[in-house]
């Protein structure tokens, strides 16, 4: 009798579970497909924003948005490494969110795949957006996705540590190297970076490959052997740690903030955690150059907004009116301040900077950044594994500056 | 779990059943049995009906989670498979290209002989530490119980939690490794433990044994308890104590559960992936990249769905010769 019950409940389970999938399929194909003649009451949201306080930022900007366009906002919130993954499982079952936003390298793959809408469809203005933004939210020519704000990196030096060993901050890889070298001492490295095997090592190369003329499409150049040479010159001599083959940025700062390295190249994200400490005096400059004459090329970092094909034009109207209020001067500027970001349009980077002198540097970086998918779009995944594997092989010994990179570009 | 017991309750009795025939068959026939009356054929009939409603959730359970799965892992690996699929549904056919890119790339014997390495060093260091422990707690002496559980704390972390843990004990400038070895003056300058291209593998094997010791440790103690106490009592008459008692009786008795505890040990460690992209990425330049951590690389970071589909059945067919070891093994044993 006991065992008649055991293998009963099983078989059960599975008719229920039998009867209740085709039901709960049904249930979620009721709601999803709203005609396009029905008023739309409710737009769904999906970003990567799941901690504080940017959460609750970009949250109650969404609410407001939705608020003028006369909706309510449906949002989930994942964590930044599964967003993709979410996103192609939801492209497949036809189910993606109204407003998506997505890392701005990410942009490209998923416009390629024809899951996007273009913004123009939706006469959103993408007038007076700086050049690297606009690159960044472009797929073959036409404009997928809007950032209301951006990021880059620069180099923060500690103050204090600078002014006692009497080095200024440096401006070209020649005093750059002086200085690190200067600032090392005991437990203290002059600079830290991270150049781990993962883009986020690649993205905090191309400071000094770009601005040194070094370009993604072909890593195997003398401009690019030079900067990874200076990378290679600074772990080598010990001005930089050997831990910066597996830091994250986010080691990086822990370094610069128990006093271990006295500059850090990092993104104005880390300002709230430094902010916290508040015996450090930090200051922010651009990335030394290797010849002064050079302009400093920096990185675009940042989310853009986008309109997916969901199917129903009512509601992707209504999407786009809401990617284009997150996207709106008043939006920028509220955005910026409180995320420590820089605001998209370059008419409100001067006002911007004045406001908030401490984002001055990244500012200023902003208006000549660069989108890393803007030469090879869904090539660039490829490319900036290459580049890192470089990184990698160079900085440990394995090869000099210039093979890295050829062994690299040829695999 | 009810439907693997459901599965092996059913399948030994059929086993049973059909031992039982094939002894009346040898035999000869008694005259009632030469041909069963229609009541007991209709009994027989039901019977095999409830036999097969036993394995009905097992085996649906098997093809919706296993069987599709590896189904479409393989389709997968034959065709060009982006991210514009996912979308469009349109996947072209490539045949073998995709084997064949992931096969003759530089990486690929890099990380072969990683995985190589990684899992018998893996499974060297966890078994003759298991084996040792489990030994060790076989005597009485206080606290064994609670010990021995404590032990499983390893096991118990989430994988992510305790790669976390080691990462900042095995940094190089600031990690409690070094500082130990360096408060007992026997290094000068910190070891770069993740960082060096020749001591990274080492230290991911090295956290793998601390992962691997409590699965070792609690199978074989299980084995060693089922040895009978009058063998140990017979051997010392016979003067067969300490190291001979364990060449002579521990061993031979223990030999089914070490088979079990190896090939398992093997088909868990080749997988290996949240340990390594934890602690290193898979770095510096490679050093730590195996099979796994490249399959992962290719499908979720480059977006090359159908190459990392190839990788992983690569690993898959590794894994499945041992498998395949691991089940003639165990055939064997229960023929024996």
């Amino acid at each position: 009798m006991k065992s008649a019950i055991r293998t009963r409940r099983p078989l059960a389970l599975a008719v229920a579970a039998l009867v209740g999938i085709p039901l709960a399929i049904s249930g979620c194909g009721t709601t999803a497909s709203t005609s396009s003649a029905e008023a739309v009451k409710e737009i769904s949201v999906m970003d990567y924003y799941n901690n504080e306080p940017d959460k609750s930022f970009i949250g109650d900007a969404l609410t407001a948005c939705g608020t003028k366009a006369g909706v309510t906002i449906k949002r989930e919130t994942v964590p930044g490494k599964s967003l993709i993954s979410k996103v192609l499982q939801q492209s497949s079952s036809k189910t993606l969110p109204d407003v998506l936003m997505l890392d701005n390298p990410d942009l490209q793959q998923i416009a390629a795949t024809g899951a996007l809408a273009r913004l123009s469809d939706f006469n959103i203005s993408t007038a007076d957006f700086a050049p690297g933004v606009l690159s960044a939210g472009t797929y073959k020519d036409k404009v997928y996705g809007l950032a209301p704000t951006v990021n880059t990196i620069a180099l923060f030096y500690n103050k204090d540590i600078l002014a006692k060993a009497g080095v200024t901050p440096p401006t070209t890889w020649d005093e750059l190297k002086a200085a690190a070298t200067k600032l090392t001492s005991g437990e203290q490295y002059g600079l830290a970076f991270n150049a781990n095997p993962t883009y986020e090592g690649t993205w905090q190369f191309l400071p000094v490959m770009w601005s040194n003329g070094g370009d993604e499409k072909n890593i195997d150049t003398p401009e690019t052997a030079q900067a990874l040479q200076l990378w290679t010159d600074l772990v080598k001599d010990g001005s930089v740690s050997s831990s910066a083959l597996n830091w994250t940025q986010a080691d990086v700062k822990d370094q610069f903030m128990a006093g271990k390295a006295a500059m850090m190249v990092n993104g104005p994200w880390q300002i709230p955690a430094l902010d916290k400490k508040t015996t450090l005096q930090y200051g922010v400059v651009k990335i030394p150059v290797r010849d002064s004459s050079q302009t400093a090329v920096a990185p675009l970092g940042g989310e853009v907004w986008t309109v997916p094909q969901t199917g129903s034009k009512a509601r992707q109207a209504k999407a786009a009116e809401v990617v284009a209020c997150m996207n709106s001067d008043e939006n920028q500027l509220g955005m910026a301040k409180v995320r420590n970001t820089i605001p998209s349009k370059t008419s409100l980077a001067a006002k911007f900077a004045t406001d908030n002198p401490k984002l001055a540097t990244f500012t200023d970086l902003i208006k000549t950044a660069r989108a890393r998918t803007g030469e090879l779009g869904e090539g660039w995944p490829a490319q900036a594994t290459k580049i890192y594997t470089a990184i990698q092989t160079a900085l440990t010994g394995k090869a000099s500056p210039a093979d890295a990179l050829k062994q690299a570009q040829g695999q | 779990m009810s439907l693997t017991t459901d599965l092996a309750q059913a399948k030994s009795r059929a086993n049973i059943r059909a031992k039982a025939r094939a002894k009346s068959g040898s035999e000869t026939t008694p005259a009632g049995e030469a041909s069963p009356s229609p009541r007991s054929r209709r009994r027989k009939h039901r019977e095999r009906i409830y036999q097969w409603l036993f394995l009905v959730p097992a085996v649906i359970y098997m093809a919706l989670f296993f069987g599709y799965p590896v189904v479409k892992n393989i389709v997968m690996s034959f065709q060009d498979y982006t991210t514009a699929t996912f979308f469009t549904g349109e996947a072209p056919w490539v045949g073998l290209a995709n084997y064949a890119k992931v096969l003759s790339s530089s990486l690929f014997s890099t990380s072969l002989v990683n995985t190589a390495l990684f899992t018998l060093g893996s499974i060297a260091g966890q078994f003759v530490i298991g084996l040792a422990l489990a030994i060790f707690f076989q005597r009485k002496f206080p606290l064994n119980g609670i010990l021995r559980s404590l032990l499983l704390l390893p096991w118990l972390l989430p994988l992510i939690v305790s790669s976390a843990v080691w990462r900042w004990i095995l940094d190089k400038d600031s990690g409690a490794l070094n500082r130990f070895l360096g408060g007992l003056h026997i290094v000068d300058t910190g070891i770069p433990w993740l960082t060096s291209t020749s001591l990274a593998l080492i230290a991911v094997v090295g956290v793998n044994i601390w992962i691997g010791i409590p699965f070792n440790l609690t199978i074989l103690y299980g084995g060693l308890q089922e040895i009978p106490d009058e063998l140990y009592e017979a051997g010392s008459l016979d003067g067969a104590t300490g190291w001979k008692a364990f060449r002579h009786i521990t061993w031979p008795m223990l030999r089914p559960v070490v088979s079990v505890v190896l090939v398992l040990g093997v088909v868990y460690t080749l997988k290996v992936l949240d340990i390594i992209l934890g602690l290193t990425n898979g770095g510096p330049a490679n050093s730590t990249q195996t099979i796994a951590t490249q399959s992962y690389d290719l499908s979720f970071h480059e977006f090359k769905f159908g190459e990392g589909a190839a990788l992983g059945n690569v690993l898959v067919v590794i894994s499945l010769v041992f498998a395949v070891l691991y089940l003639r093994a165990s055939r064997r044993s229960v023929d024996e």
